[in-house]
């Protein structure tokens, strides 16, 4: 179990971090969500031990990590962001050499290798140059750099920013498929990379966690408007008038008349449903429903409900 | 040890696989060889003591330049997260790092062997101790010089940077004895014993005494420590 707790990071004024906790159970895949300098790329480098905490503290496995930072290293697999690699190696030599620095030679080795190339699907770069290789690869080769000791936690910062869709999907399923056995904790700020993943979310801003939860639980607490597209035909210009006025909960944002029909966007609080309301005003008012659909709350409008709001009170 | 093994052989290989280490080589070659046949075609004789008055010159430059990318290269291509993220200790990281500068610096210096060689197999009168005394002072010279780089190269990303900085500090020790006339009798004794020339000639005039040998020990110590608490710093920055 991976233990935050009031973690703090000052870079000089700037205030990264100010007061995280967390905790991560054994088998959870965890998710960081956060805007670009929100600080979850700092408080993943604390819990690896390259940075060094201005307060608070971190518990791997109820090891500290300032004290015990040499055995923390050993369990944990890290792929930082943009995957730093020596491109002058060769993608064998670099996972030997990971693999030396971890204490696995030999057979050992060869049996790890085995495990990485088949699982990254490297079999095809691996005695290639590493900036010969294409950036999906060399993705997998940090990640593979990453596993080579099987650790039991992996932490992955921003593993899938910048590939294409159909790596993205890979590396994803890769994470989902590792996270079976592994505590994983992985950052980003992509909405969809995250939610498709991880058990748990943590929404951070400001260097301070805004949300924790999984991510139904996220939406159920979400407190913002839902959208509502009704589309209409035979209705009036007074007759959508009176709609507005007669319903209290409902705000109208915006009214397009299309081919006779009139397509109306509809605001309200997710506690008051006004489909049943509509109904019957479309009845006395003899419209023809043609649409009645609202918008689900998706985690993107937990997010930015968040993580706006959240800048705005600074 | 097993790490620091590890360090060492990768560094030495990322010198020999890039034409970086080939370039260092030859180019220090060249310009001994240069200077040392120079007086050769003049006078018609050759000694090995033109050699000894040559290279510490040129290490002044191709020490730096050796030592130069060893710690700023990691930091500029942000490896240096992947590395202080492995089970891996920053002294064992320096030590590996310095030993593979260090072993370039002595292939180099292995080239003017070529030198040593052919007066050995057409000259006459070879005073073969004052050879080796000599190259004693001058693996302990390069040695020092490289601690000195391997510190340059640890407080800066920039290779540029790290290399002038090498330099200026490298041409300062190299400097010192020089300024000796400028100072006060009580300092020059101090002065004098920091000033790595000092150490060197005697030890190339055949005089190893166990002075020397410390003064190259410690600074070497001395560098090596600063360059590791250096690395220990970036945690707290």
């Amino acid at each position: 179990m991976i233990q935050v707790e009031n973690l703090i990071k000052h870079y000089g004024p700037v205030k990264a971090v100010n007061g995280i906790d967390f905790q991560v159970h054994d088998g959870e895949i965890l998710g960081m969500l956060g805007a670009n300098g929100a600080g979850k790329s700092t408080t993943l480098k604390v819990m690896t031990g390259y940075l060094s905490p201005t307060g608070g503290n971190v518990h791997v496995n109820e090891l500290n990590i300032q004290d015990h930072s040499l055995e923390i290293r050993r369990q944990i697999g890290y792929l930082p962001e943009l995957n730093p690699l020596y491109l002058d190696m060769r993608v064998y030599d670099l996972l030997e050499f990971t693999a030396r620095v971890r204490q696995i030679e030999g057979k050992a080795f060869k049996k790890a290798l085995a495990r990485v190339v088949e699982l990254c699907g490297l079999s095809g770069v691996i005695h290639k140059q590493v900036a010969a290789c294409s950036k999906g690869y060399k993705q997998r080769i940090g990640l593979a750099s990453a596993i080579i000791h099987d650790p039991a936690i992996l932490i992955l910062d921003e593993p899938v920013s910048g590939l294409d869709p159909n790596q993205i999907r890979e590396i994803r399923g890769l994470i989902k498929e590792l996270g079976r056995e592994k505590m994983v904790v992985i950052s980003s700020h992509i909405l969809q990379e995250i939610e498709a993943t991880v058990d748990r979310i943590i929404i951070i801003d400001g260097g301070k966690i805004v949300a924790d939860g999984t991510s139904d639980e996220l939406m159920a607490s979400f407190h913002g408007k839902t959208h509502l597209t009704l589309e209409v035909k035979h209705a009036s210009d007074e007759s959508i008038r009176e709609l507005n006025a007669g319903i209290a909960a409902l705000t109208i944002t915006d009214i397009n008349a299309v081919n006779g029909s009139h397509v109306i966007q509809l605001e309200y609080e997710k506690k008051d449903d006004p489909r049943e309301a509509i109904f019957m005003h479309a009845l006395a008012a003899k419209w023809t429903i043609l649409e009645m659909s609202p918008s689900r709350v998706q985690l993107e409008d937990v997010f930015r409900n968040l993580t706006v709001k959240g800048a705005s009170d600074e | 040890m097993n790490n620091i093994r590890s360090i060492y052989t990768r560094e030495l290989k990322s010198f020999f696989t890039s034409p970086m280490g080939y370039i260092f080589l030859v180019i220090f070659a060249v310009i001994n060889g240069y200077f040392f046949t120079n007086t050769f075609f003049l006078f018609n004789q050759s000694d090995m003591r033109a050699l000894f008055g040559i290279v510490p010159l040129v290490f002044l430059f191709f020490v730096p330049a050796v030592t130069m990318g060893l710690i700023a290269k990691e930091k500029n291509a942000g490896t240096m997260e992947v590395i202080s993220t492995l089970p891996l200790r920053d002294t064992e990281f320096v030590i590996g790092k310095y030993l593979a500068g260090l072993t370039l610096i002595l292939v180099g210096l292995g080239f003017t062997l070529v030198h040593l060689l052919t007066l050995a197999s057409v000259g006459t009168n070879i005073d073969f101790g004052a050879a080796i005394c000599g190259y004693l002072g001058l693996v302990l010279m390069g040695a020092f010089y490289a601690s000195i780089g391997i510190f340059s190269s640890a407080i800066t990303e920039n290779q540029v940077v790290s290399f002038i900085i090498g330099i200026a500090i490298v041409i300062t020790f190299f400097l010192m004895d020089k300024l000796l006339i400028f100072v006060t009798p009580s300092m020059a004794g101090i002065i004098q014993y920091i000033s790595v020339e000092f150490h060197f000639s005697n030890i190339s005039r055949g005089v190893v005494d166990t002075r020397n040998l410390i003064y190259f020990g410690s600074m070497i110590w001395l560098f090596l420590t600063l360059t590791v608490r250096v690395l220990e710093m970036r945690k707290w920055r």
